[in-house]
Order: structure tokens, then sequence, then C-alpha cells
């Protein structure tokens, strides 16, 4: 006698205990602060598409994924959302952020001069058995601290660059795609929110397609910055600018091609990336993914998927994409019965028909057959 | 000892986030079938997975109610059992598998074969909540679609199935019309439980968290599967009786006996299969297999 699928419960219990084994191992655990210091990149990307500056969280979230990247950022999406809101910073200006690291791809040499530092770039990437104990650069004599405006200001001067706000900007609002809801089309704003939440891979080719000519904008890096920026709060009850905090974040101003219009005279126009830590590839994927979004402000031909703001945005959150992948694990065995029964119910009607036709066919050839016997006999 | 520095609200959700859930409720049932967009948020388990159920059931729930968590019709499907235990650990509330005992039903791809009775709330897990989807892609032209009541599309796909198979190919999310206005998505429940929600008692909540969209159909109100005058909607029914319970007229699974070609059908809804076998033995009866 069968008895229906039962042991649910159990069944989840036994995997959680496995899970668990699994994530253990012989070795002494990794602590969270090792991971927190010695994976700052992939700290980075948990803490940007987890849209939480919290590198201690982030690490912990790691450990306790396995270093499942997007289950670490599922659960502290999930951890985040809880939190209660007291309101938001003030803008962060990245142009006083003091670079750790500042290259432009346009200028050899430009105010504030072009700062390699910590990079994988001109690294040669053999394998290492071991990895060495980095000893740090010594530090040069300091010349006193030089100003390094921001590359697009220095354009801006002459009016080559589009200007940071559109004439007649009144600074709204910008909305808050984690507690309103999404509608189309968006505000630049809610985009690049979006975006810096993304997923990164999915940005890169995506930003990849935009190079070989799948909504083309000619873009040079403008600018990439890393470092350290100060978080200010106003609070309502002070009615002045606390610093609350500083956090690292990667910038990056791509600076892009424009033919100009009737009405406007030929410019550079600008994709902008920005996420938490250290992201440069996802910071120099965003803006160019800006970019192209920005295809109908500038009246040009939207025939890529870049382009697409439905396309682009409703995928690029990958809590969501890996969700709904995965959820097909889950049991489907009601419709499946559904399309079992109509697939069997189609065949079967399939079967008649052709049954049918194949006895009309005979029908049809025994008469043809009567009738030539008829003739030859008449004949 | 050190305050813990995670701590959850009551419900998981904050008070904020439950209130922003319910504006959307009150909404959706103030316009049967129309789609709220709500701020859906993330909940600890995977989209797609029951997040939008997840958050329904979390801003409506409270102390006194007694919860049922089915998948698949069943209680004790993973997922059923995963959702179940999240609300005793974030809720500490009362769950049943009993269909009657329950004061909300949260469900993904079935509706319980016992009547629902007034006063109980079924809540829906959707992973597409427009029925135009499959039939054009664009949100922005879907929602025009909908305010011009403009289902053409639609009836477009449904005469295409006619004309090509002889009948309406869709088994599962039927499209429904939901008060004579709204072209609606059921979620993924079988064409077979279609007409339960039609004049249900009971209130009926549709939670898309992926899509971040809500809505709702109140008490007693119309709700008719498309069709065509000549061709009306017929649900899908099942010529055998669930050979555990006997029972005649439910939803059944089909499960494979051996690899021979061996089948058995059993009903999908776990509870009334065994209410259904305890009557049965009750009244000492043979069940025919």
């Amino acid at each position: 006698m069968y008895v229906a699928v039962k042991g649910g419960e159990k069944a989840i219990a036994n995997a959680h205990a496995l899970l668990a084994q699994r994530g253990s191992g012989k070795d002494a655990r990794i602590g969270w602060r090792q991971v927190r210091d010695q994976m700052g990149v992939l700290i980075s990307r948990v803490m940007a598409e987890g849209s939480l500056y919290d590198p201690d969280l982030a690490a912990k979230a790691l450990l306790q994924a396995q270093g499942d990247v997007l289950e670490a950022v599922t659960l502290l999406r999930s951890y985040r959302t809880t939190l209660p809101r007291f309101g938001t910073t003030t803008p962060l200006d990245t142009s006083a952020l003091p670079a750790e690291r500042r290259i432009s791809a346009t200028f050899k040499d430009l105010p504030g001069g072009q700062q390699l530092g910590a990079t994988f770039d001109y690294t040669h990437r053999l394998l290492a058995d071991d990895l060495p104990t980095p000893q740090p650069p010594a530090a040069e004599a300091t010349e006193e601290e030089v100003a390094m405006p921001r590359i697009t200001d220095l354009l801006g001067v002459d009016a080559l660059i589009e200007p940071d706000r559109p004439e007649g900007w009144s600074d709204p609002e910008p909305a808050d795609l984690t507690r309103e809801p999404t509608v189309y089309p968006m505000s630049r704003a809610e985009r690049l929110q979006a975006l810096a939440r993304g997923d990164e891979g999915f940005l890169l080719s995506l930003g990849y397609s935009t190079q070989r000519g799948f909504g083309r904008t000619h873009p040079f890096a403008g600018e990439v910055r890393v470092g350290e920026v100060e978080v200010s709060f106003e609070a309502p009850e002070l009615g002045f600018e606390v610093p609350i905090g500083r956090m690292e974040v990667t910038d990056c101003q791509m600076i892009n091609q424009f033919v100009g219009s009737a009405e406007q005279p030929p410019q550079f126009t600008r994709g902008y990336g920005l996420v938490f830590g250290r992201g440069e590839r996802k910071a120099m994927s965003m803006s160019l993914v800006d970019r192209a979004l920005r295809a109908e402000e500038f009246g040009e031909r939207q025939v890529s998927p870049a382009q697409d703001e439905e396309f682009v945005l409703s995928h690029a959150d990958n809590v969501q994409a890996t969700g709904f992948v995965e959820h097909l694990k889950l049991p489907h065995y009601v419709d499946f019965q559904g399309e079992l029964v109509l697939l069997r119910q189609l065949r079967r009607e399939f079967e008649e028909r052709r049954e049918l036709e194949e006895r009309q066919e005979s029908e049809q050839r025994r008469q043809a057959e009567q009738q030539d016997k008829k003739e030859t006999a008449h004949g | 000892m050190a305050e813990p520095r995670i701590v959850y609200n009551e419900g998981y959700l904050d008070e904020q986030t439950k209130r922003v859930v319910r504006r959307a409720l009150l909404k959706g049932v103030a316009v049967p079938g129309f789609q709220v967009p709500f701020a859906s948020r993330e909940v600890p388990m995977p989209r797609g997975w029951g997040t939008g159920g997840v958050q329904v059931t979390a801003a409506v729930i409270g102390p006194e109610d007694t919860l049922k968590v089915i998948d698949q019709g069943a209680d004790d499907t993973t997922n059923a059992v995963s959702i179940r235990q999240f609300f005793e650990k974030v809720v500490n509330v009362h769950t049943t598998t009993h269909t009657e005992a329950a004061t909300i039903i949260q469900t993904r791809h079935r509706i319980p074969e016992t009547p629902l009775a007034e006063g109980q709330i079924m809540v829906y897990q959707v992973p597409i909540p427009e029925p135009l989807r499959f039939l054009e892609p664009r949100e922005t032209e879907t929602r025009r679609l909908h305010a011009l009541e403009e289902y053409g599309l639609m009836y477009v796909k449904l005469y295409e199935d006619i004309a090509r198979y002889g009948h309406f190919v869709t088994t599962y999310d039927y499209p429904v019309m939901v008060n004579g206005r709204y072209v609606t998505a059921p979620s993924p429940i079988p064409s077979f439980d279609n007409p339960k929600m039609h004049q249900s008692p009971a209130l009926q909540l549709f939670g898309a968290g992926r899509e971040k969209r809500i809505y709702a159909i109140p008490p007693y109100t119309d709700v008719e599967s498309l069709g065509f005058e000549d061709y009306p909607f017929e649900p899908q029914r099942f010529e055998q009786p669930c050979q555990i319970c006997g029972a005649e007229d439910v939803y059944l699974d089909e499960v494979v006996m051996d690899d021979a070609g061996a089948v058995m059908y059993v009903c999908s809804d776990t509870d009334y299969c065994q209410k259904t076998a305890e009557a049965a033995a009750a009244a000492g009866q043979e069940i025919p297999v």
C-alpha cells in the first residue's frame, strides 16, 4: 500500500545538519575578522549587492553562506530590510575624498596627479603556492596635500562635457527603491540605485556588450577613484550636519561621446558608477550601463539590450534572479499533472484523428478500386 | 552580557513595513483584481519561494491566528514546512494542518478541497502576477492594457488554442475576470481549482514578492474564468477516485509505482485525504482500489 510522501519536517532538519557539517571541516574555523581583513574585495561585493555598508556583517554572512556570494547577499539584505530608517545622509562629496587610488585614462597628468594605489592592474597573474607577507612601501616625503578636482569639473569649465546637473534642476528627493514600488520609467537616481545593487556579472556583460557595438557610447574612463569618504547626517532636531563615520567607495566617471543635435552643440556626456568598497569592475560596468540607459534622453536609437530600461533593471537584481531560477527546484506536481493530463488528451485526440483519416483514406481507396473494377467490367 | 546586535521584530517585518503591506492590501480589496505595486521587502527565503505570500501573511497575522501552510495541496512538502516553521519562530503562532481550523491559509499552487468559510483568509504565493505577461513582456504596456480594459490579446490567445487544439490548453494559472473588470492571474493553481474562487466566502489575498505586486479578491466576489459563449471554460477533471481515501472529484497526484508504468492516483490535498479516509474507516467502508 502506498503511503503519501511524508517526512518533510525531518528531511529539512537532516538537511540543515548536513549543511552545517559541510561548513565546518576539520581545521579550525575561520574567524570573521580574518575574512573581513583578508578578502576585502569579496566583502565589498557582498556589501554593494547587499546594499549595506558593514564589513563585519558581510564577513559573517559570507561565513554563514559557506562562501556563496548570492546567499550572503540575501542574508545581508533580509537583515537590512528590517532595520528602522532614521533618515538619509547628505550627498557624499567624492571630489573631497582623499583617494587611495585615482587614475584617469583621458589625461596623462591632471591636477592631483595619477595615483595607482592598491590594484591588481599590472600584476603578473602567476599562481603562487604561498603568499608573501607584504612589506608596505616606504612612505614618500609627502608634499602638502594637493586638491584632486574631478575630471568632469575640469572639462566642465569649457562646457565640453554636460554639467553635473541639467538646467533647471531643483534637487528633487531621490526616490528609494527599497521602500517604494518600482514604476517605469524610472528617474536616473532610481536607475543608479538599481544598478548599484545590481549583479556585478550581469552589469559587466551588459557594459561589455555596449563596447562591442550593442548600444555603443564611445566611452573613456575619465576617472576611477577609490578611497574613504566621510558620511554626514543632518538630524532634524539638531539642524546641522554631523559626521557619522567613514566608508570606502569606488567612483567612476565615464566620458562618452555625443554628437549634438539641432538644439545642442556637440558635447561629451557621462555615465556614472559608485559602489561600496573596492569594486572597480562593477563601478565601471555600472557607468557604461548608466550611459547606455540614457539613450532616450539624447535621442539615440534604442535597439540594444543595455539601452532597455525595463530589461536591464528588472533583471539586474541577483537576489531576485537566483531565487526565481532556483525556485524551479520546488515541487510543481500540481501544474505538471495538469500538463500531463492535457498532453495525454492531445495525443489521444491526435491518434483518433489519424485513425479517422486512415479509415477515410482506405474507404476512398476501396471505393476507387470498386469504381475501377466496374469500369473494367463494363469495358 | 551585551545586548545582541542582530534582533528581529515580532513577525519579522518591522511595524512600518507591515503598515505599508496592509495599505497595499486595503487598496487591493477596494479594487478587486487590480495589481497594487508595493515596495516588496526581502524576507529570509529566496525570491520565487513564496516571499510575497510570506509578506502578506506577516502583515495580517496575529497571535490569535491559526496558520496552515500548503504547497501542492500538502502540508508536509518541504517548502510548506519551512514557511510554517518560519512563522512558528517569528510570531509564535498556532499552526494546523486542518483546513477548517485555520484562520489563515498560505498556499502555493492549490486551493484546499474542503470548502472555505467566512472569516478565513487565503494567501496565495504568486510567481507572475501579470496574466498578460507571456503575451506582452513589458510592464509599461500591460499596465496600459489593464487601464484601458483592453484584453483582446488574451482572447486571441484563447481563440488560437481552440483553432489549433480544439480546446483551451492552459491547465494552470488559467486567467480569470474578477468582478467583471480586471483580468487576473489566479496564481498557478490548476484550472480544476478555479471555480472555488467564484463567490468564495473567504478573503483571497495574493502576494508576488519578486514582482512587487499585491492584489486581492474580497469575499463573495464574482470570479469568472475566461471563455467564449460557444467554448465555455471547462476545468480539468479526473475520472478516477483517490486510491487512498476513495474521494471523487478531487485533484489527484499521479504517483509512479515502478518502472513498468504502474501508477497510482492519490489526493493532492493531504488533509482532505486523511479526513475522508478516517470518515470512511469510521463508517466501516471498504475503499475501492
